[in-house]
């Protein structure tokens, strides 16, 4: 049997290319990017990029380059603003070393769909394959973490080639392009075309779900008793937590979303379980696991959601709804795959819905009521919890403090690790595209630059990175582009000197046999007083004076609110260095690849060495 | 189990990059790969043999076809394609089996394409059980040399 597979429809209707007056390649891209819309750009030139950053200079009045001090700082908050904007974030940087510090935030784009453009500046042509300076193949390097590359040949190549990369990177499953162009090509100069439509014979983002298909959905809905919506980052990029919302409130089934979902249903929403898997609620884990019918929306059966695949929502019928055909049946295969963009499904859904006579209502929900006692249960018996001290921070308390200060109303971003965590779990998100975090690639350094892309995009919003010691200092030099750019995001560090989450796994299979995770001075351990900050290394205020960016050090629960208040109120970048016991462990946990029901919720016990992943 | 996959690609830069590189980064098998023109000199044409289960050729399929220079894809079963393969190889003969060799090569409809004094180099083509035994009956002499294209495959019925 022969299945042709792709259609080969043109993807966009057709107006007359407009041509352009002769230009260099290096104008015309910059032209292309303008014509995408594009405003921002995060930049850092070299010897194969100047060229364009020559041009990028001609045109400051509509497209701002901000200038990070390391690629991966650059690549990281073009991330950011693309997260919080859902328009595609743009990075430049040179030929090797410049491109090869893009690798880590290109990897991280792809394995949370971010829409990002990447440009690097290539050795000329003639140079190619002789081991030139700065030379690397990047098309190569990042053949496998890109949902598309390009290597340009021919400046006649760049609009298309821009247009189709643009198209590439924000449709479908969004993902990151990288645009790779020798520094001839940049000089060249031509008449340029610029194609007003795209035509890709093998790529066609467009999946809209069946009617037949989403009828059995409303039929397995009328016939289930304790049905799960389990849903994801691809609500987000969908743009369909309105029509998810509807879907919820018409139908009343319980919400668990992935850490990648959060705020793509509103957490204080009364049917909303926060999110699932390996540090996610209890409830949501033992209601998706325990549901008979399971809606997987916008998700990938990732394993930290799962545990053991094989023992994951077993007893229950998975329907599976994604725009990504690869993957469905990949992780997880399921009783009813529908190939769709979810917020076609989820619209088509709510009007088979109304047809069906079920009402939206906003509370009141009664149409499961068994299951939502038992929820209930759940919840009130495993809440998200911790033991709050006197004077010591506790860090869940901080982060709890923020929440209650910021009334909920801020983009938040994170590094890596424990702080990551409780950022997710203490904080409430009812809105999407307001928690940016590092969650496929689990990136630590993350959290800053993607906050100084998202306050880029929107100045008036308070944007503040919840950060690690450890995630902060790997993209420390950021307080650079923070403070000369006048970028008025906010950091709080959760310091407790260690590498926080490394740590908590040696007490839980090592032992507590620690292997380098100590971040702070060896010869000169702080031992925690709060009284005596001897020790503490590094000196984040003597840092961030270097940089010439506030930054207040708070060691007493006492002072704690008014030093959050004053970073709030600040016009202009502020760090807020917190000191927290680096006695805390993450709690629940389910230990990689087990089950819900080997959930550590409480105390200290230890694992074997070897257990987990 | 093997499947035969044909897939129409781009004919553009660094195609055999992305398909070669999934093939690895999803950890999946190819037991041979071969790439040539079409008719279309804007497209390719890989014939892909892949070991597997359906599961595995389910996301093999799918990986592919998400590679936007992928156009399109083909699993072939047995029965609906006709698959052929070229073999070149060099075989020792001396004066007394050289006879026999020529005569096995003519059963097989092998072509002698190059003859020295202790050695015949020989082109057969054919699918892969008439090709094994081939080469089985060939081993006896003394096979030096070898080189196969991997398959091609056409479906039987043009769609």
């Amino acid at each position: 049997m022969s299945t042709p597979t792709k259609t080969t429809e043109p993807t966009t209707k057709s107006a007359t290319p407009d041509r352009g007056v002769t230009m260099s390649g290096a104008e015309i891209l910059v032209e292309c990017l303008i014509r995408e819309g594009v405003d921002t750009i995060f930049a850092y030139p070299g010897g194969a990029s100047m060229h364009m950053h020559q041009a990028l200079t001609k045109r400051e009045d509509v497209l701002k380059t901000y200038l990070p001090r390391h690629e991966q700082g650059g690549v990281f908050a073009a991330e950011g603003y693309a997260r919080a904007t859902g328009k595609a974030g743009v990075v430049m940087a040179t030929s090797g070393p410049g491109a090869t510090n893009l690798v880590t935030g290109i990897a991280d784009a792809y394995l949370d769909s971010t829409p990002l453009v990447a440009i690097t500046g290539q050795v000329p042509r003639h140079m190619i394959g002789k081991g030139a300076f700065q030379e690397t193949d990047v098309f190569s390097v990042t053949a496998q973490i890109v949902k598309h590359n390009f290597l340009v040949m021919d400046v006649n190549d760049i609009a298309r080639i821009v247009k189709e990369a643009f198209y590439i990177a924000t449709t479908g499953r969004p993902g990151p392009v990288l645009i790779d162009i020798p520094k001839d090509v940049q000089i060249a100069t031509t008449q340029p075309i610029f194609p007003t439509e795209v035509n890709l014979r093998g790529y066609n983002p467009v999946q809209k779900a069946d009617d037949a298909a989403l009828n059995e959905v409303i039929g397995h809905i009328k016939n289930a008793k304790c049905p799960m919506i389990y849903c994801g980052g691809g609500i987000i990029s969908g743009e369909a937590s309105a029509e998810l919302l509807e879907f919820v409130e018409r139908t009343g089934i319980p919400v668990a979303t992935t850490l990648m979902g959060i705020g793509c249903f509103p957490e204080t929403h009364e049917l909303s379980l926060k999110w699932l898997g390996m540090h996610g609620t209890v409830y949501a884990n033992n209601a998706v696991n325990e549901a008979d019918l399971l809606l997987a929306i916008g998700v990938r059966f990732d394993d930290r959601v799962t545990g053991k695949i094989s023992e994951f929502a077993k007893h229950g019928t998975i329907v599976h709804i994604d725009i990504d055909n690869s993957e469905i049946n990949k992780n997880k295969v399921v009783k009813l795959p529908i190939l769709s963009d979810v917020k076609y499904a989820l619209a088509k859904l709510n009007q088979l819905l109304e047809k069906a006579g079920k009402p939206r209502v906003a509370k009141g929900f009664n149409a499961f009521p068994d299951w939502y006692v038992k929820i209930a249960a759940w919840r009130e018996a495993f809440p998200f919890t911790f033991n709050d001290t006197e004077d010591v921070i506790q860090p869940q308390y901080a982060i709890r403090l923020l929440y209650e200060l910021t009334k909920g109303d801020a983009i938040i971003t994170t590094g890596v690790g424990q702080h990551q965590m409780w950022a997710a779990q203490f904080y409430d998100f009812d809105k999407p595209r307001t928690l940016l975090t590092s969650a496929g690639l689990g990136s630590m350094g993350y959290g800053y630059p993607a906050a100084l892309g998202a306050k880029v995009a929107f100045p008036d919003k308070q944007v503040i990175d919840i950060d690690g010691d450890g995630s902060f200092i790997m993209n420390v030099q950021e307080l650079a582009m923070a403070h000369v750019e006048g970028i008025n995001a906010k950091v709080m560090i959760l310091n407790n000197q260690w590498l926080g989450m490394v740590m908590q796994w040696e007490d839980r299979f090592y032992k507590s046999n620690r292997g380098h995770t100590f971040l702070g001075n060896p010869k000169k351990i702080y031992e925690g007083s709060l009284e005596d900050p001897t020790g503490i290394y590094p000196d984040y205020v003597k840092i961030c004076e270097g940089f010439a960016v506030k930054c207040e050090r708070v060691m007493h629960k006492k002072d704690l609110a008014a030093a959050m208040q004053r970073m709030l109120d600040a016009t202009e970048p502020y760090v807020l260095d917190v000191m927290v016991p680096y006695t805390e462990h993450v709690l629940p946990m389910i230990p990689a690849g087990a089950t819900y029901k080997d959930v550590i919720y409480e105390g200290r016990q230890t694992l074997k060495a070897g257990d987990g992943l | 189990m093997r499947h035969t996959i044909s897939v129409l690609v781009e004919n553009k830069f660094g195609v055999l990059t992305r398909i070669a590189g999934m093939f690895s980064g999803r950890g999946f098998n190819i037991d041979s790969l071969n790439v040539g023109p079409t008719l279309d000199p804007s497209t390719s044409r890989m014939t892909i043999v892949v070991k597997g289960d359906d599961t595995t050729l389910e996301q093999v399929t799918k990986q592919l076809n998400k590679l936007i220079d992928v156009i399109k894809i083909e699993d072939f079963h047995d029965e609906e394609i006709v698959e052929r393969e070229l073999v070149l190889m060099r075989v020792n003969v001396n004066s007394e089996t050289r006879a026999e060799v020529m005569q096995i090569g003519d059963i097989f409809r092998a072509k002698i394409i190059d003859v020295q004094i202790n050695n015949l180099a020989i082109e057969i083509t054919g699918n892969e059980s008439k090709i094994d035994k081939f080469l089985m009956l060939m081993g006896k002499f003394g096979i030096t040399e070898l080189t196969r294209t991997g398959r091609v495959a056409l479906a039987r019925k043009s769609n």
